[in-house]
């Protein structure tokens, strides 16, 4: 296949997915407005559309005509900056997780002209299978940080200062044992491309050989996402509203996509790594995939309607005396039993 | 230390699955209990006749002056009514001084309750409107 073809071809690839992507985000706002509605004995949106099912473009309406309105003297090319940061870093982790094995049929014929969609993957159910694939998703998840602490410190303001420096401290401590927790996960595969670690699980899932590493990377993951109950940076009754205190319209909107993004992400790599990505028996790969991501999803959210918030003392010992001891141990054992049965 | 977590968890997961206590107001409406303080409204005998001899002791006794004018008129047999009434719903407080002080029963408080408009003047009501609202919440032995 010549090069322009495959370039219109991936970009068409990636719009698809990118539109596809956003509109789970947004109705993940709603199916969370739903549930804690739910869980409060409340019905949630239910005005807009049957069911509330148009609360998503309401919300994105009234977010467009809101005033973008950027207070004097905060750092304006920073404060313009950070919103894109989150949201950016957020999609792009999306691109090595496999939502399913082959989409499309080898190849397909357009005009007479054939086009082989084995090249780059192309008929792959995932963006790029790269070979670093969960080394890049960290990656993009460290750079997160960089949104919301230069939003924070962007806004020349205390609380969102203090947001963001609590969402830095939080960060790279829970990143430790989500790092760590998925070790177990690559000494089973040998790989850290995503797609070989969900071929690996087509005999059982890794959540049955690594429980305690899933129980950890779900927690960790949660503090990454900075959710409920590790929700310190915008906790409202000491920050107002942590990094994101100055920011409206777009820019505010840019942070919540990146936060809802986050969670869908987070979701999507647990199920990856831990419940057998798309694998599973009648139904296509990709009802699985979906099916297995919107219940962390809703677990996450489920988490929210429950637990009251970690103090940050709590917090603090919570990732570094109880979960980054507990995936070493992990850790050790796992190898412990991999030598054993060697 | 995961019991209690679980719960918990348990517990908001129940809560799912019940039936949401929510009200949805403008399709439901609350009921209001039997003698419960709404508009007032002038009431009329079985045969449409007006109860109201224009005798103004509820004006009299209005708190906040919320009954603006009653003018009295003579009928055939030299008995009373009233030919206009205007209560402003806007300065009424719902009390119900006018309803004790009736000496015909003619003035009650039904029981509506909502006083939205968009313009002020829809709340100035006069005696048509007094006497023809039918309000759709009222038990049948309200009288």
């Amino acid at each position: 296949m010549n090069l322009p073809a495959l370039i219109v071809l991936t970009a068409i690839k990636i719009t698809l997915i990118l539109v596809v992507f956003l509109t789970a985000i947004a109705y993940t706002v709603l199916m969370e407005r739903k549930v804690l509605g739910f869980i409060q004995l409340r019905y949630g949106p239910n005005r807009v559309g049957p069911w509330g099912l148009l609360q998503p473009l309401a919300d994105l309406l009234k977010l467009l005509f809101k005033e973008d309105f950027t207070p004097p003297h905060v750092n304006k090319v920073l404060f313009v900056l950070a919103p894109v940061i989150t949201a950016v870093t957020a999609f792009l982790p999306f691109a090595v997780i496999p939502f399913a094995q082959q989409i499309l049929p080898n190849e397909f014929s357009f005009f007479g002209v054939t086009f082989d969609l084995t090249t780059a993957g192309l008929n792959q159910g995932v963006m790029a299978d790269i070979n670093v694939g969960l080394l890049y998703v960290f990656g993009m998840g460290s750079l997160a940080v960089y949104g919301a602490v230069l939003g924070g410190w962007a806004s020349n303001n205390k609380y969102s200062l203090l947001g963001g420096l609590r969402l830095a401290a939080q960060m790279v401590s829970y990143e430790l044992p989500l790092g760590l927790s998925v070790i177990g996960v690559l000494m089973l595969t040998g790989s850290l491309s995503l797609v070989k670690i969900v071929e690996a699980q087509s005999s059982m899932w890794f959540i049955v050989y690594q429980p305690l590493g899933f129980v950890i990377f779900f927690i960790a993951a949660l503090a990454e996402c900075a959710r409920t109950p590790f929700d310190l940076i915008e906790c409202e009754n000491e920050l107002v509203a942590g990094f994101q205190t100055e920011y409206s319209s777009m820019k505010w909107a840019l942070f919540m996509l990146g936060e809802y993004c986050h969670i869908i992400v987070a979701s999507a790599l647990a199920t990856t790594l831990f419940l057998g990505g798309w694998q599973g028996p009648f139904l296509p790969p990709i009802f699985w995939f979906v099916g297995k991501t919107f219940l962390l999803v809703f677990v996450f959210i489920w988490f929210r309607g429950t637990f009251p918030r970690f103090r940050f003392d709590q917090l603090m010992q919570v990732g570094w005396k109880v979960l980054l001891p507990l995936s070493l141990v992990n850790i050790l054992v796992t190898g412990a039993v991999m030598l054993a049965i060697k | 230390m995961i019991i209690p977590l679980l719960k918990g968890l348990a517990t908001t997961l129940r809560m799912v699955f019940t039936k949401p206590v929510t009200l949805q107001y403008p399709e439901e409406k609350r009921p209001v209990y039997p003698r419960f303080r709404g508009h007032p409204e002038l009431v009329t005998n079985e045969d449409g006749g007006r109860r109201c001899v224009a005798c103004t002791l509820c004006m009299v006794v209005c708190p906040s002056n919320a009954i603006k004018q009653i003018v009295p008129a003579e009928g055939a047999q030299h008995e009373k009514y009233p030919a206009a009434f205007v209560i402003d719903l806007t300065r009424c407080i719902f009390c119900g001084f006018c309803q004790e002080a009736c000496p015909k029963a003619a003035i009650k408080l039904n029981n509506l309750y909502e006083l939205a408009q968009y313009e002020k003047q829809m709340l100035i009501y006069d005696m048509d409107r007094l006497t023809q609202e039918q309000p759709k919440l009222r038990d049948g032995d309200w009288l």
